[in-house]
Order: C-alpha cells, then structure tokens, then sequence
C-alpha cells in the first residue's frame, strides 16, 4: 500500500467491482479491491446462469479456463398450479453459439477465480474488511472507513451488492421499497453428473435452465428456478418482497413445497442438500437506479439496481460485469485530466447509456410494473392453461366438446377484455 | 403442505458468528408490532424469526444468511439495527 493512498478503491469483489478493478490494473493504476467475505464470492449467491457476452468482451475465451458448470443450451418455461406443470422447451443448435452463450455458476467459486485474474492484473485485494463509512471532505468521497482505519483514494467504486449501504451513505440512494427487491432462496442439490445428464437429456458440458410461473411463489410475483450444474442442481425460488407479506407461505415453506411438487421431486430425487442460500434481487428496474455518480465515487452492479427479470430470462450478472468495465472506463477517461469531481466522472453515465446496461433497463422499464399490477399471471392464467389442457388430454368417456368451446369455457372465467387488456398491456411493457 | 425444518438446512452452511456481537438487534416493541414481526415471519429466508405459542417472539442472528430482506422490510419500524457483520464472520457460501 503507497504511502500517498490509492487511485482507485473499489469497495465489493462481485462481478461489478472486480471486473472494474481487473480493467483499471490492467492500466496500470494502483487499485485496492476490498471484499468483506473471507474469500472473493462466499456472500454472493446467484440462482444461476451468466450470459457470457460481457465478460468475453472484457476476457475472450474465458469461459474455456473459468470455473464454469454447464453451457446452456436448453430453456424451459412452466406455467405451474398445485397439481400441474404445463411448459414450453427450447432445445436448439441456436442456443450456445459464442457471442450469446451463457453458463450456470456457482459465485462462490466463480469470483474467486475472477479476482485471481484482478491479482495479476496488478491489483491489491484486501478480504475480511468490511466498509464501514466513507471519507468525505467538502463533498468529495476521498476513501473508506473500515472499523478505526481510514484508506484514501482519489476515487471510490461502490460495488457493494444490493444492500448498498455506502451508496447511501454517498447520499446517492434512498432506501429501497418491498416492491423494488425480491428475496431468492436456494438449495444447492448434488446429484452424479450422469444422472444429470439423464434426467436432463443432455452431455457432460451441457445442462438446462427452467423457469416456473405461479405455484412456486404461491400465486403472487415471482417464481421458481432450475439450473443444472455439473454436479449439482440449483433449485430456488423468487418472490417480491411485497407480495410475500400479503399470503401465508413462509419463503422457506415455498421453497419446500416447490421441492415437494410432483414436476420437481423426480428431478432432484435421491439428491443431497450442499447449501441453503438466500440474497436480494434487485427487481425494481430503472425507477430503482440510484444516483450513479458522485464527487470522487461511482456506483456499479446490484449497488446501482442494474438487473432485468422478465419471468422468462433473469440477468444481473451480465450487467454487473459491463457497468463495471463502464466504471473503469470511465475512472481511466477521468484520471487523465485528473478530474473525479462528479463532473469529470460523468463520462460514466454517457458509458452506461451507450452500452446495453441503460438502453435494456429503459427498454424494460414498464414490465416490473405490469407484473406487479397483472397478479392474474400469477394465479389465474396457470390455472386457465391448466383447464385448457386438462380438457384436451383428459378422456373420461363423456361426449367431447368443440375445442374452441372448451377454451372460451375457461377463457370466460377470466374475462376475455381482461385477457385482452392484459396482453396488450404485457406487450407494451417489453 | 410438507413441514421445513430450516434449521436444520442451515446447519449444512459455513457460518462463523460473531458471539460478541449482533449485527441484527429488533426494538423493544417488536413483540406488540405483531403485523410488521408477522412480514419478518414470512419473508426470511432462514426462518430466524418466529414465535411459540405463547406468541412469544424469538430472533437470533446466528443462521443469518446477510440477504437485508428484514431491513428493507421493518429497518423503519421494529429493527433498531441492521449491520453487515464484521468482517470475516457471518454466512460463508462455499458454493454461492
């Protein structure tokens, strides 16, 4: 550590920060990462899958050598009722091609090799050290402030996950509504990666993504996940915060008849519980991003909100790394004028806006809003579809009806002008 | 409905706690704030806070798996403190 403090503290060794620390060493500035875990990762959890096209931007390849679990090269979409699990499956040669590829991971393991590549970047990583508060001096963030140390840099990167409490601190956040997060719980399950590959119907590289509408967070906003790892499933299920506190269901009562339900059980049947883990999503979209820019400080990753859940595809991670490489860029452009005053750091926001980050969060700005006011998603249409299709396979010997007729029957218990509208309203958000 | 025993999930987890001190302290009037205690009931993760049938309730910061879902919740109303723990102790994920 130079006498004279760093150029750049990045507060979090997430995807965000350490990709923002990785870039900024890389150029040869003197960068300390600070992580509040014992190792880079193990307060990180993700449900989860990375869609690789921002970090092979930053490093090509890389999901050849990183501690990836499986290539996924097959979607599954359920809408699902207590008895029935109704779904769409996409297995195609266009899933997997480089350039949109995307991986499950485990973030425990995942970061740690992440910031090996940020070490030999040249940059410092001090673990076990939680920020406690920020420097600030006339306005300007000049560091951090761990228990009774006090570390000083000309600017601070906060990439301190979805409780931010140093981007509020930085005055650049307020607190976050129930109906802006949602809460994810996970098991960990291991399984033998030939039975995987069994009951997956895929190779050894390969696995699945499954997304489940309705039963698992029990009719309300939210869902359940399945990721296949090499050895193990990631199994889990979401719910907005402020849905949750209207029902009855405890999360870890969801998670366990989530578990329970007959779609899921055969799955993961015979397998072994590695770890339970639970963390926040940001899901709030645009309306939840804070101020991202500060005298001397930037806000990156979970920190800043950046995160798209469109019940079909969830991405954070995608967006940590390139709001971090935005970061980055953005302390390089300001450290050649010298300039992290909240002016010369705003190149940060024109990054943002230029890259996918900004342009996805204002493309999907309306669609937390529509799920949060079109509950029928949640309950009513599982349970319509499964009418539907009830009707169709089920034979008990009576007269059949007119296939049109069977779905106007189930149709009209909705109401049509509600499907209608809906749909409309469903479609305008995305 | 199957029962969950969630203790015994978190018993599986890499915890180091930090005796000395809680980073989760609820307020003296937790226990009359009976519908914001019941939000905390639902929405943990860990299952950390509940009540007997007494309706007495019980809270400990030990399985705690640092996810803020009780401080977005109730850090207005019946927390009177939510902190990350200090560095190097709480939840570790091995796996994540």
């Amino acid at each position: 550590m130079s006498d004279e403090g760093f150029d750049v503290i990045v507060v979090g060794a997430g995807l965000a920060g350490t990709v923002a620390a990785y870039l900024l060493g890389r150029e040869g500035l003197q960068v300390l990462l600070i992580e509040r875990g014992n190792y880079p990762g193990s307060k990180n959890m993700t449900g989860g899958r990375i869609y690789s096209h921002s970090l092979e931007k930053i490093m090509p390849g890389f999901a050849k050598e990183a501690p990836i679990e499986r290539k996924i090269t097959r979607e599954k979409v359920f809408m699902m009722t207590e008895k029935s699990c109704i779904g769409l499956d996409f297995q195609s040669s266009l899933l997997g091609i480089p350039g949109s590829d995307s991986y499950s991971v485990l973030r425990g393991v995942f970061d740690q090799w992440l910031a090996e590549k940020a070490e030999e970047a040249g940059v410092e990583i001090i673990t076990g050290i939680c920020v406690d508060d920020l420097i600030i001096r006339d306005g300007k963030v000049c560091g951090v402030i761990a228990g009774t140390d006090q570390i000083e840099a000309q600017v601070t990167i906060l990439a301190d996950g979805v409780n931010s409490l140093l981007a509020q601190k930085a005055g650049l956040r307020q607190e976050f509504r129930p109906d802006h997060v949602a809460v994810g719980v996970k098991e960990l399950i291991e399984l033998p990666a030939e039975l995987i590959q069994e009951r997956f119907q895929c190779n050894e590289t390969e696995g699945t993504a499954c997304m489940f509408a309705g039963f698992p967070s029990d009719g309300r906003v939210g869902g359940g996940f399945l990721y296949t790892n090499k050895k193990s499933i990631s199994l889990g299920v979401v719910c907005t915060l402020s849905e949750l506190t209207k029902g009855q269901k405890t999360v870890p009562q969801l998670m366990e008849d989530f578990k329970a339900h007959p779609a899921v059980a055969p799955l993961i049947k015979g397998g072994r519980l590695l770890e339970y883990s639970g963390h926040l999503v940001p899901e709030g979209g645009l309306s939840m991003v804070p101020g991202l820019i500060g005298n001397g400080v930037l806000v990156a990753g979970d920190a800043a909100g950046f995160c798209v859940n469109l019940g079909y595809a969830v991405r954070g991670m995608d967006f940590a790394v390139a709001s971090g490489e935005c970061a980055a860029r953005a302390v390089i452009e300001a450290n050649k004028g010298g300039d992290y005053s909240e002016s010369g750091l705003q190149i940060y926001r024109k990054y943002l806006d230029e890259s996918f980050v900004l342009q996805d969060m204002k493309l999907y700005c309306k669609f937390p809003h529509f799920l949060e006011t079109t509950p029928r998603i949640f309950s009513d249409y599982p349970e319509l579809l499964e009418g539907i299709v009830t009707d169709m396979f089920v034979m008990d010997g009576q007269p059949s009806k007119a296939l049109l007729k069977t779905m106007m029957k189930h149709t009209k218990k909705v109401g049509l002008l509600k499907i209608a509208g809906d749909a409309l309203k469903g479609a305008r958000s995305v | 409905m199957s029962t969950v025993d969630v203790d015994a999930k978190l018993s599986l987890n890499k915890f180091y706690v930090n005796e000395e001190d809680a980073h989760i302290v609820l307020k003296q009037n937790a226990e009359t704030e009976s519908s914001e205690f019941r939000k905390l009931m639902l929405a943990c993760p860990a299952g950390l806070y509940k009540q007997d049938d007494k309706g007495r309730i019980q809270f400990d910061y030990a399985g705690c798996l640092e996810c803020g879902t009780c401080r977005i919740l109730c850090g207005n109303t019946i927390l009177e403190k939510w902190e990350f723990p200090q560095g190097t102790f709480g939840i570790e994920y091995r796996w994540g």
